[in-house]
């Protein structure tokens, strides 16, 4: 078991170097360079090869490889090329922001989906089942930005609360505050991610409700509750963990739409800034965040997996 | 019955069916000593494949979005850069006759804009897909029946590619080289190919280690008659249920990137830029339809191709995986 | 339960019971067909029948329940007086686990992989209040006692895949007996288990049933196995009633034609001196195959050419122009790795194989088509050997095209010959694998093997998937085919009846080594290797009181115990052995004892020691 997760974390190193490998290089693959950039079209020839060697951009790319790793490590994300200011000043204040949102969605979204998920396992077939399998088929494979739409219809449009854009200081707000001042990207990210969750977890719990020793159990007369909290929820933890983090990773992805779409300061709205900008910097310091946020929720979901086989748990 | 070497305990001249009256514990059903008694059959018979209801409209609205592809510039009432209302100065008009859907941020028709950006967001989405696929597959099953030691190359650096969110590996690409279609395609191609190989390597696999796979390895079969009569058949079901879901989130990919401005370029029109550049009429609460609309587009597209697949798995995927 | 319990009282009984599946439309496909029958207390009643026969579906009833999918569509089934087919959940949860209890044919799936032995053993009286935790620990005590359960005090502290199968089985029947049900329901509880294996659960199962005073409905396929513990027999073909009664009476005087069958198919062990004589026919030419000293196994090799899991080691088996050599042994014994390496699927990394005189190379890709021709393989699961996206045509022609074996005719009249050949309709070479029955695809199976005219054919618990009969009938088959092409045969099972009714010769291999062999009839007679005498003296008899018998004269108590693992050195069959000499077998590689006309053993001990009756 031990061993299985060191190699799981091993996997995940090795992983993660090649994220960064990938990230790099692929914004070095690009015509031009950072100093020609940053210092625009119209900086005489010198001019470029003095600010590359101060980058340190003569060096052979391996080098400026290592070079941005170590500093990467040490949280130096380097220079905005758009803007001249260090990227951790940049991100600094958007990097709670998209956290803040991140967080209360897992922490709404995710209870709230795998009740449902598990109780639509607990009555297979019935009405409430069908209608929420239909719900969740439909959401699953609608883009963000329709979901987004539909609430703010709903809440801006036909109830007149909320806005349609999110701005405004966080500083000082409560709890609840928090919640009703981000209430519909949360709210659109929680649908997004409801909708895988509520498919995976009542398919997990299905699949543990399927087994034998389950029939084992309804013909020892064990009564309903204990099946599913007893017999069945101890084998689906595994599985379900596993999901959770898989959606929350995927969260990752969502959360640069849904924070466009509403014009929200935080990194994904940075990131597409980057993009537009080619603030390759800036991409490479965001792109490793992001990443490495996935691999680590990633690694998450597989070692839930190991955990929940208890073949692994308690060896013979 | 006139057998002459009649069984003790049954009675001579009648089948059997009437319980020995001395014995009340011993009973024998009737019988006819020439009845053969088969082996019964191993499983009820196959159901025939049936769309249900939901599959039906699923199917319908797939068809209906994918005429207006083909024939969209044929039937759209306005150009997609066509003013419907040149004098009007006002944006985000309200709709009235001649733009059904009013009109956009820059005044154009709306629905003329859908009806033109069907057939570049569905149309780069399926060359994306198309794409993917054959790269996936030949990769995919490649792998399944190279040696271990190619396998494993192929699979970590499949695996790397994996464990990156789609959207970023895409806002690198768009970053490096700039947008446009052809980069679109081989972006979303590449990038879902990924996905591809891992399902085609992963059903390869399975199938490699069945019995009639190895059976013809005994017989002395070669590496191609291997892949292409006993693999691929078993295997061109599962995927292609798995290429109507891959659509789907192809399409998203490309909606999504179109929304953040890196995708299909102004002016052409295409869903998920449409979205973006009217996201004002929003904000400000002037109108929904601008935004709504080809959000809905999308929706219906993906969520009817959802439907369909959904049926398709449901009852094939679940009778494949029963036989295999 | 306060009741007095009088023997004879009818426990359950069935009133022309129907079970069928509703259909969407709203018909029913019927399983079960009405039946009717009795358990009194005190008795076993045992319902025999084939795959489709409702056997298991009729047994379930007596709990109230139908698998998914299925409902009870007419009739009665009386548990103690009362309808439990007309029962709510909830008023049959006091019942289950308390007044009747279930015992699954796979223990290993039916015990909840998290939670451990103990708890799950006593839930049905602690949850309804039959017992408090510490009257139902005392009971799970006694009953792991009973069992003959290995660390009775702490064996329920475990999770189940912490012990062993055979282990499992019988700690799921003190899982049924711990709420003193006044029925038991058995389905299949010993199918799964190897012989040795399975007759000292069967003999716990026996004893414990008659010490507390249950009835039983057992459901089984095995009329051997029937005749140790029914006390009556209800035989079952396709949802209906054949034929029931005394256990003696149905089997010593089956009156139903289809009882008759399913006795016919069951071939009793050869005595001593039974079978023919091939004695002489040995040494005249070189075998058509032959294994020389193989070591196999699987896994990565290390710096000497080692496996990580070595199957077999100094293996020693010769396969004469049209004989049938059995092999036989118990799972996890290597005979499957055996035939894999004769087909070079599995490349040997010690000895040789010769076809024909002949050295072949270990693996395929050195072995030339005409090698390859010369030796076909027929896999176990018909079902997973048959490409299912292939017609029957495909499947046979594509041998007869590769190999070129038409034989001056059409591939098309090739392929009906085939189909002739093995009893099949030509018009079957049109249709799919799933479209034909288990014992269909078998032979479609071995007809693919025949296509390529083979000398000869190694064929990997061919009937092991199938139903008595129709394994018989492969059986029969195989037979005739021997006789009509001169096919030499080698015949892999886990069961000693089938190969001794078929072989003309057997090994016997335990983990990964011959322990003996020679002509069939010489190894099932005495001198006996002592593995070869619990082999056989486990195998099930079909008549009544064998049980009893066999748990006297059987010496190997050691036998229930003990891995099957091979060993580096000495005789792999030490720890079990009732003779094993410490220090010695455990030691030293045993020597090869020959007992004249080819007959080897294996063993440390003389031959004078091994004659003599256990």
């Amino acid at each position: 078991m031990t061993g299985l997760i060191l190699r799981r974390l091993g996997i995940g190193l090795i992983t993660v170097l090649a994220v960064s490998i990938i990230i790099f290089f692929g914004t070095k693959i690009l015509p031009g360079d950072a100093a020609q950039i940053r210092l625009g079209q119209q900086a005489t020839p010198e001019n470029v090869a003095a600010f590359r060697e101060k980058l340190g951009l003569d060096k052979p790319y391996w080098q400026q490889y290592l070079g941005w790793l170590s500093n990467f490590l040490r949280g130096d994300l380097g220079i905005s090329l758009a803007s001249d200011v260090p990227i951790t000043e940049l991100i600094a204040d958007r990097y709670k922001n998209t956290v803040i949102v991140s967080c209360l969605t897992a922490l709404i979204g995710v209870p709230i989906s795998l009740m449902l998920g598990i109780m639509a396992a607990m009555f297979p077939g019935s009405l409430y089942d069908r209608v929420l399998t239909f719900i969740s088929v439909s959401l699953v494979a609608a883009p963000e930005f329709f979901t987004a739409t539909l609430l703010v219809l709903l809440f801006v449009f036909a109830l007149d609360i909320g806005n349609a854009v999110v701005v405004g200081s966080t500083e000082g707000k409560g709890f609840f505050e928090l919640i009703s001042h981000f209430a519909l990207p949360i709210a659109t990210l929680s649908f997004v991610i409801a909708s895988q969750l509520i498919r995976m977890s009542r398919a997990a719990v299905l699949n543990v409700m399927s087994s034998p020793y389950i029939e084992m159990a309804i013909l020892k007369g064990v009564p309903r509750g204990r099946i599913i909290f007893r017999h069945a929820l101890l084998n689906a933890i595994g599985p379900i963990v596993n999901v959770v983090a898989l959606n929350l990773a995927y969260l990752v992805t969502g959360v640069i739409v849904v924070e466009v779409y509403f014009a929200y300061p935080g990194l994904a709205t940075l990131i597409v800034q980057g993009v537009q900008s080619r603030d390759f910097v800036l991409i490479q310091g965001l792109g490793m965040i992001f990443c490495l946020t996935y691999v680590i929720l990633m690694l998450i979901a597989d070692i839930a997996a190991f955990a929940s086989n208890p073949r692994l748990r308690h060896p013979k | 019955m006139t057998s002459s070497d009649t069984p003790v305990g049954a009675h001579p001249d009648m089948l059997g069916g009437i319980p020995d009256p001395e014995d009340t514990d011993y009973f024998v059903a009737p019988y006819d000593e020439g009845v053969s008694f088969d082996e019964l059959p191993d499983s009820a018979p196959k159901e025939r494949f049936r769309l249900s209801l939901t599959g039906w409209i699923g199917a319908l609205i797939v068809t209906f979005w994918v005429l207006i592809a083909l024939f969209g510039p044929f039937i759209a009432p306005w150009g997609e850069n066509d003013l419907p209302f040149p004098d009007d100065y006002s944006e985000f008009q309200t709709p009235r006759a001649g733009a059904w859907l009013g009109t956009d941020v820059e005044d154009r028709d709306i629905l003329s804009r859908i009806v033109y950006g069907a057939g570049r967001t569905i149309g780069i989405s399926f060359a994306a897909t198309v794409l993917a696929y054959v790269l996936g597959v030949v990769l995919g099953i490649g792998a399944a029946v190279s040696g271990p030691k190619v396998d494993m190359v192929m699979s970590r650096i499949n695996d790397a590619f994996l464990s990156l969110p789609t959207i970023m590996l895409g806002l690198v690409v768009v970053a490096a080289v700039g947008s446009s279609i052809p980069v679109l395609i081989c972006t979303a191609g590449l990038i879902y190919a990924t996905v591809v190989f891992r399902l085609a390597r992963a059903l390869g696999q399975e199938i490699m280690v069945m019995d009639f796979v190895e059976a013809a390895k005994a017989r002395g079969e070669g590496r191609w008659w291997i892949i292409t009569r006993e693999i691929w058949p078993n295997a061109a079901m599962p995927l292609i249920t798995d290429f109507g879901l891959r659509l789907i989130y192809v399409i998203l990919f490309i909606s999504s990137l179109s929304f953040l401005g890196l995708g299909v370029q102004p002016p052409q029109a295409d869903w998920g830029s449409m979205v973006r550049e009217n996201l004002g009429a929003l904000q400000y609460g002037e109108s929904i339809i601008p935004v709504l609309a080809p959000a809905f587009a999308i929706a219906t597209l993906t969520v009817a191709i959802n439907l369909v697949v959904d049926d398709v798995s449901a009852q094939a995927g679940g009778r494949l995986s029963k036989r295999l | 339960m306060t009741q007095t319990r009088n023997p004879g009282d009818v426990v359950f009984e069935a009133r022309d019971l129907k079970i069928g599946a509703i259909q969407h439309d709203g018909s029913e496909i019927r399983i079960v067909k009405g039946v009717d029958f009795q358990v009194r207390r005190g008795e076993v009643v045992a319902l025999i029948g084939e795959s489709g026969s409702g056997k298991t579906t009729i047994s379930l009833s007596a709990l109230g329940y139908a698998k998914p999918g299925l409902s009870f569509t007419g009739g009665e089934a009386m548990l103690l007086g009362r309808d439990v087919t007309k029962m709510t959940t909830d008023e049959l949860r006091p019942l289950r686990g308390i007044s009747v209890a279930y015992l699954a044919q796979s223990a290993a799936a039916t015990f909840n992989p998290s939670i451990k032995i103990n708890e799950q053993v006593t839930e049905a009286p602690v949850l309804h209040g039959t017992k408090t935790q510490e009257e139902a620990n005392a009971k799970a005590l006694d009953l792991y006692r009973a069992l003959e359960l290995p660390n009775p005090d702490t064996i329920g502290d475990r999770y189940p895949h912490q012990v062993s199968g055979g282990q499992l089985q019988r700690l799921m029947a003190a899982m049924a007996l711990c709420g003193d049900p006044e029925l038991l329901v058995l389905d299949e509880p010993t199918t799964a288990l190897d012989v040795t294996t399975q007759i000292e659960v069967l003999k716990a199962f026996k004893q414990v049933i008659k010490e507390e005073g249950a009835a039983a409905i057992y459901v089984t396929h095995d009329l051997a196995v029937v005749a140790q513990i029914a006390d009556r027999i209800v035989v079952l073909y396709n949802g209906e009633i054949k034929e029931s009664g005394p256990v003696d009476r149905i089997i010593n005087n089956p009156v139903h034609p289809y009882t008759k069958r399913l006795m016919a198919a069951i071939r009793p062990m050869p005595e001593a001196g039974q079978g023919e004589d091939s004695s002489d026919e040995h040494l005249r030419d070189a075998p058509a195959l032959q294994a020389i000293a193989i070591d196999a196994g699987y896994g990565a090799r290390d710096s000497n050419g080692k496996p990580a899991v070595p199957i077999l080691r100094d293996v020693n088996v010769a396969i004469e122009r049209g004989k049938t050599v059995g092999i036989i042994g118990e799972s996890g014994c290597g005979k499957s790795t055996l035939a894999r390496v004769f087909a070079g699927l599995l490349p040997a990394y010690g000895g040789e194989i010769h076809l024909d005189g002949e050295r072949l190379s270990a693996d395929l890709a050195g072995r030339t088509r005409a090698q390859l021709q010369k030796v076909q393989f027929v896999y176990q699961m018909a079902d997973t050997a048959l490409n299912p996206r292939q017609r029957i045509r495909d499947i046979l022609g594509r041998p007869i095209d590769f190999y070129g074996t038409a034989a001056g005719m059409t591939r098309r009249q090739r392929v009906d010959y085939l189909l002739d050949l093995v009893e099949l309709p030509q018009q079957f070479a049109d249709r799919y694998p799933h479209e034909l029955s288990g014992g269909q695809k078998q032979r479609v199976n071995l007809a693919r093997a025949l296509a390529a005219d083979p000398e000869v054919v190694l064929c990997d618990e061919v009937t092991s998937a199938l139903d008595t009969i129709v394994g018989a009938n492969v059986i029969d088959l195989l037979n005739r085919l021997q006789r009509e092409t001169g096919v030499s045969f080698v015949f892999i099972s886990h069961d000693l009846s089938t190969v001794s009714s078929f072989a003309d010769e057997v090994v016997v291999l335990y983990a990964g080594m011959v322990a003996e062999q020679g002509p069939t009839d010489r190894v099932l007679s005495p001198p006996f290797h002592p593995y070869t005498r619990l082999l056989v003296s486990s195998v099930p008899e079909p008549r009544v009181g064998w049980l009893e018998e066999a748990a006297q004269t059987r010496e190997a108590k050691a036998g229930a115990s003990g891995g099957v693992k091979l060993t580096e050195k000495g005789c792999p069959f030490f720890e079990r052995c009732p003779l094993a000499i410490p220090g010695t077998c455990d030691e030293v590689d045993p020597p090869k004892l020959d007992d004249g006309n080819g007959h080897i053993i294996d063993c440390h001990r003389p031959i004078a020691e091994l004659s003599v009756s256990g």
